[in-house]
């Protein structure tokens, strides 16, 4: 468009964001965001939200996570989250349904502060976390806890297509009260003999469709065809770990799909170890407590770099994941994908970083 | 050494270090919504005056709107290189995560490229402040501005350069990154500078579309008049950022340093040549954003990273450190530091009475352009 490129000349160098979001943030030439338009809290601890994107949202396929970005005490902070609503819905709004983790700086502060008309930061859906194209039958959706959104998003995509084949849908939960919006996934089974539902509760025996942390009786009970079945698994370390092992044994590991969200564990501070893994160059070293960049050399790498004192930002660079110390104020910090200078910050435990 | 500084033991050397360390830590940990609610205001500000400047300048056949089209946009350009820019490329607001907002990426609305000024600026002159041979921005290469810079008959020019620079300070700022003086010498070669100049073009060529062509261009019959005011505007933002600039360095009793004395230099020895090669202006609070802050240019420089609206807040604790040390604290008003910088380019146009040490040796790298 000639007209759009006079206009990013004319306001060079920041461009015509810049000046768009000052009128309305909602107004980008580039940036993808969205406007929460409903919220609406189903549990105690979870909120759902309905956000609405700008124009350069491409939509996503049922399982795939998108990046939200919100401003905390006036730090920019972004968490992953799969859409829990169908891939087709029809007003071409996403749901987000989100749980507030105790320790979750953004999952709380989006329970407590998210309201109508709140403008947040969206990237383009991602993952390989979907359903294949040609939809195979039968279908088993095993989740627990948050890990219901993608396989809700995959349960809600199937209905929508009108899907004929079976449909398993077994949820681990502590109790009843745990499970959001589960009217609607009952809502979703009515009347559609192919889709099975199973809730299983950790917390409250005799209450649900099934009792207690998954175990082989559970699947032979619900999904007796398994070993035949594409399964899609979303949800805490543990329930992952026991899934993952029964379909190994059965050996059909490859028929198992899964998406991990619980974050990597972190290691004491004060110890070195650990591996850094220097993303852009491919190779790694084992961590010995000094800079990063002074790692990062002896390793044979050369970052940009300039005062080595933590005065001239030369040598920002983004680390992917894992932790790191200041070793000038030693405060530590696990955020994903976040800006820290090489020459004053020191691995704690594995840390990955784009140099 | 200008003059004999004041020495510190070095147990008081690590106190202070201590000190100035503790009061960063009180204020960074400090931060917060306030802080980005204020860059953000000042955005608001710089970009509303902009918008209204361009606007009024389409009425250009109307000289108070023309005048008020050129006061606004001048405005504009301040607040964007000094508060915003400058401020935003030290790395002052990258605590926030925002990508508008971060040192690696913001440009600013002058000639000069913001990765050859962060190189510079950031690393060279704020690592090596007033260090002799190492700082570039004791006279930028084309000035004496310190009695240990060797006297040559071309310094006879000095007040002339300095004139020239403040009007052209834009370009300066631009051409810094050449290192044209370190070229003639021999230390560096044209072929060094690859880098630099790609973006030098890249965005000289970017910025002089934008205000003499583009903008000129859209205002159709009044090219000429807009033309005019934008150059105007240009001046006007060079003529205060160049007044500004040389308030914070070059007064009288800013002293200089020499390589030798600074070798494995402690925090401490940092903070005090840090304190020691600054100067502030006084003012009310409107003069200290048009400013950027860098009225307060020690605080500045103790620390580079810290949201620059905290250097008056700190600036009474900093001031009763020195004193606590018995170390000068460099501040006056306007007229006063403007003076005494005037009073220093005219008396540093001819030699010195007493002989220079030996001249100072470079030996800073060129920026290389660096590997994407």
């Amino acid at each position: 468009m000639p007209g759009l490129k006079l206009l990013e000349a004319l306001t060079t160098p920041h461009g015509l964001d810049r000046y768009l979001e000052l009128v309305n943030p909602m107004l980008t030439v580039r940036e993808l965001r969205a406007r929460v338009t409903d919220v609406h809290r189903s549990t105690s601890d979870t909120v759902t939200l309905t956000l609405r994107p700008t124009r350069q949202w491409r939509g996503f396929k049922a399982g795939q996570f998108v990046k939200v970005t919100v401003t905390i005490d006036g730090v920019r902070r972004t968490r992953c989250y799969s859409p829990s609503c169908s891939q087709y819905r029809a007003d071409g709004k996403i749901e987000l349904t989100i749980k507030a983790h105790p320790e979750g700086l953004v999952s709380q502060y989006l329970h407590r502060a998210a309201r109508p008309g709140l403008v947040i930061g969206l990237s383009p859906a991602d993952g390989t976390f979907s359903l294949p194209d040609t939809r195979s039958d039968p279908l088993v959706l095993i989740s627990g806890g948050s890990g219901i959104t993608p396989v809700l998003s995959m349960l809600r995509t199937l209905v929508d297509e009108g899907h004929a084949g079976e449909v398993v849908f077994l949820h681990y939960a502590y109790t009843e009260h745990d499970v959001p919006l589960k009217r609607e996934i009952e809502r979703l089974a009515e009347g559609r003999p192919n889709i099975r539902l199973a809730f299983a509760y950790t917390d409250a025996p005799g209450t649900g469709d099934l009792n207690g942390f998954f175990s082989v009786k559970h699947l032979r009970a619900v999904a007796p065809r398994f070993a035949e079945a594409q399964t899609y698994l979303c949800g805490p370390p543990g329930l992952m770990k026991s899934v993952r092992q029964r379909y190994k044994q059965a050996g059909v590991s490859e028929r198992l799909h899964t998406e991990d969200f619980a974050p990597a564990p972190v290691a004491a501070v004060g110890t070195a170890g650990g591996t850094i893994h220097f993303g852009r160059s491919g190779t790694s070293a084992t961590n010995t407590g000094a800079s990063l960049l002074e790692q990062a050399e002896a390793a044979g790498l050369t970052p940009e770099h300039g005062c080595r004192m933590g005065v001239c930002f030369s040598c920002t660079q983004i680390k992917k994941t894992g932790c790191v110390q200041n070793l000038l104020n030693g405060s530590t910090s696990s955020e994903e994908d976040e800006e820290i200078q090489l020459c004053i910050n020191t691995p704690v435990g594995d840390v990955t970083i784009e140099i | 050494m200008a003059d004999t500084p004041v020495r510190l033991t070095p147990q008081q050397f690590e106190q202070l270090g201590k000190e100035l360390d503790e009061l960063r830590q009180r204020v960074m940990a400090d931060l917060g919504e306030q802080d980005r609610k204020y860059i953000y205001d000042i955005i608001k500000t710089q970009r509303g005056l902009e918008v209204a400047g361009r606007g009024l300048l389409f009425l250009g056949f109307f000289p108070p709107a023309w005048i008020a089209g050129v006061a606004a946009l001048s405005v504009s350009k301040i607040l964007d290189n000094m508060e915003i820019g400058h401020n935003v490329m030290h790395g002052q607001y990258d605590w926030m995560r925002d990508p508008a907002l971060n040192s690696k990426m913001f440009e600013w609305d002058t000639a000069a490229p913001a990765e050859n000024w962060r190189h510079s600026h950031n690393y060279i002159h704020h690592t090596y402040t007033n260090i002799l041979g190492k700082d570039r921005d004791i006279g930028y290469g084309i000035l004496r501005m310190d009695e240990d810079q060797e006297w040559r008959p071309y310094y006879l020019g000095n007040p002339v350069y300095a004139f020239l620079l403040m009007l052209l300070f834009e370009w300066g700022v631009w051409a810094h990154d050449l290192e044209i003086d370190r070229q003639l010498k021999g230390e560096t070669k044209w072929s060094d500078y690859k880098g630099v100049r790609k973006r030098m073009w890249h965005k000289g060529i970017k910025q002089a579309l934008k205000d003499y062509v583009l903008f000129p261009a859209l205002t159709g019959p009044m090219f000429v008049s807009t033309l005019v005011g934008n150059a105007t505007a240009n001046l006007i933002r060079n003529i205060w950022a160049f007044n500004i600039i040389f308030c914070g360095h070059f007064p009288t009793g800013v002293e200089s340093f020499t390589e030798e004395e600074t070798e494995n230099e402690t925090k401490g020895e940092w903070y005090h040549r840090q304190m020691l090669g600054s100067a502030n202006i006084t003012g009310g609070s409107l003069f200290h954003v048009m400013a950027g802050n860098l009225s307060h240019q020690i605080e500045h420089h103790l620390f580079p990273d810290m949201p620059a609206r905290r250097y008056p807040q700190i600036a009474p604790e900093v001031r009763a450190i020195c004193e606590k040390y018995g170390l000068p604290y460099n501040t006056g008003g306007l007229t006063k530091q403007l003076t005494s910088v005037a009073a220093k380019i005219f008396k540093l146009a001819l030699p010195s009475r007493k002989k220079p040490t030996t001249p100072p040796s470079s030996n800073v790298r060129p920026l290389k352009s660096v590997a994407a």
